[in-house]
């Protein structure tokens, strides 16, 4: 039940409301938890709710670090920190 | 595939936190998942058995379809069947078995029941239909509460005064604080939920290993999230630490969103909750305020009757919930109950983890 899913703000409207793109499905997502969200942003949206704007900088940051971790696992034994 | 998820679905990503998993994990550990979307998620990619065998992964309360009470799944019914109500909820909640009944028989014998996809709509439906007095449903953890608790605002706003909220909310940290208290399950880490998180933030869990020097990491839903998690608790297991870990940090923050908070404290006040197989939990609840009666189904329909709350027999549902069993050691499961024949609610909702165990795990891992 608390699924959420990203996706991009496509219009702001009026009365709290926004278009966000959804894997090409666009629909309506209210906007009053997440009052600073703009055009383009990723948000993550539940039951017809943005409830965060997507830190997309700590986005790649996680990827670039399990990216690393990976690439340390291979090394041998005793070489990990 | 959508921005920020394929991403985290990378299987090469994903077999290099295994490899990392199984060298530094050295001793036999349990972590509990309290989402129904993290039992989903683990199930369905086969997380349970990838890790390594000495990580068990436990399912707990996570399911809010599942921990609702069978006594407020027959107010519902019973107000359901009054005049002139149309009761909204969303899907999820719609084939679960109450004593008697479920919405979804109630709604093929006349009771006017919709589902929608947002509380938006339901308050809609009540401006639409004057006449009618259309009652929400409210179940779910603080991912959901905020917009049950703005589409209150909403109504009131709007002068919308056909518009009412059973609430049925429950909140997390009281649930995790009543397992630890139980000690039924010995467990080794939390990994805690990603969408109530981002409501909450990582600050309500700080209990956790400050009075039970238990690891917490709140990590997202994606394989590679999950795997972070369980890799942060077992290194802080392996470093004999506990402490609140963010693996999410795209989406969570030590704060939570703090608008959305406001709104359900402005709306909601803590109550006590009846929570299936684990019981009355105090605080864990939330009630519509006073301000906000004209609103609260459970005042406007304080006098409708409900008949006796009736347990299914056999029924393993509590013990699931608490993480003391795996769905597999229940008796039924599989055999009297499965997903088009379900007898507990764990089967019955798509986040129960009896659906999930029974449509993802391939090998049981018995013995909880």
């Amino acid at each position: 039940m608390c699924l959420g899913v990203p996706g991009k703000v496509i219009t702001v409207k009026d009365d709290w409301i926004a278009e966000v793109d959804i894997s090409g499905v666009v629909i309506d997502v209210g906007l009053q938890f997440t009052p600073e969200a703009k055009v383009g942003d990723y948000v993550l949206v539940h039951t017809g709710y943005a409830m965060h704007v997507m830190d997309e900088a700590e986005a790649m940051e996680t990827l670039k670090l399990l990216e690393e971790m990976g690439a340390a696992a291979e090394l041998p034994d005793g070489q990990i920190s | 595939m959508v921005k920020y998820l394929s991403e985290f679905r990378d299987p090469d990503l994903a077999a290099g936190i295994l490899r990392r998993l199984a060298k530094v994990s050295t001793r036999p550990v349990s972590f509990m998942e309290v989402c129904g979307t993290h039992t989903v998620s683990i199930s369905k990619n086969g997380l349970r058995q990838a890790v390594p065998e000495n990580i068990r992964l436990l399912s707990g309360p996570g399911c809010p379809v599942c921990v609702t009470a069978n006594a407020d799944i027959d107010k519902m019914i019973a107000i359901a069947a009054q005049p002139d109500v149309i009761l909204t909820t969303f899907g999820d909640m719609i084939k679960v078995p109450g004593s008697y009944s479920s919405l979804a028989k109630e709604k093929a014998t006349g009771s006017d029941i919709r589902i929608v996809y947002s509380t938006r709509d339901a308050v809609k439906l009540a401006q639409e239909n004057p006449d009618k007095r259309v009652v929400f449903y409210g179940v779910g953890f603080e991912t959901t509460t905020p917009t049950v608790a703005m589409s209150i605002l909403d109504a009131q706003q709007k002068n919308v005064s056909n518009y009412s909220v059973l609430s049925v909310h429950k909140v997390v940290p009281p649930a995790m604080k009543a397992l630890l208290d139980l000690g039924e399950v010995t467990l080794d880490g939390f990994i805690c939920p990603g969408h109530v998180s981002v409501v909450i933030g990582t600050r309500p869990y700080e209990f956790i290993p400050r009075d039970y020097g238990i690891p917490c990491v709140v990590t997202g839903f994606e394989p590679l999230d999950i795997l972070e998690g369980i890799l942060m608790l077992v290194e802080q297991v392996e470093r004999g630490e506990a402490k609140v870990e963010n693996a999410y940090k795209r989406l969570v923050t030590t704060e939570g969103n703090e608008i959305a908070m406001e709104t359900i404290h402005k709306v909601f006040e803590p109550g006590d909750a009846d929570w299936r197989g684990i019981g009355v939990i105090p605080g864990s609840g939330l009630n519509i305020r006073e301000e906000f009666a004209d609103f609260d189904a459970a005042r406007l329909f304080a006098e409708v009757e409900v008949p006796p709350v009736k347990e299914h027999k056999g029924c393993r549902c509590g013990e699931v919930l608490r993480g003391v069993i795996y769905p597999y050691d229940c008796g039924l499961f599989g055999k009297a109950c499965v997903p088009e024949h379900p007898i507990g609610p764990c089967m019955v909702s798509g986040e129960g983890s009896c659906a999930a165990y029974y449509r993802y795990d391939e090998k049981p891992r018995t013995g909880a």
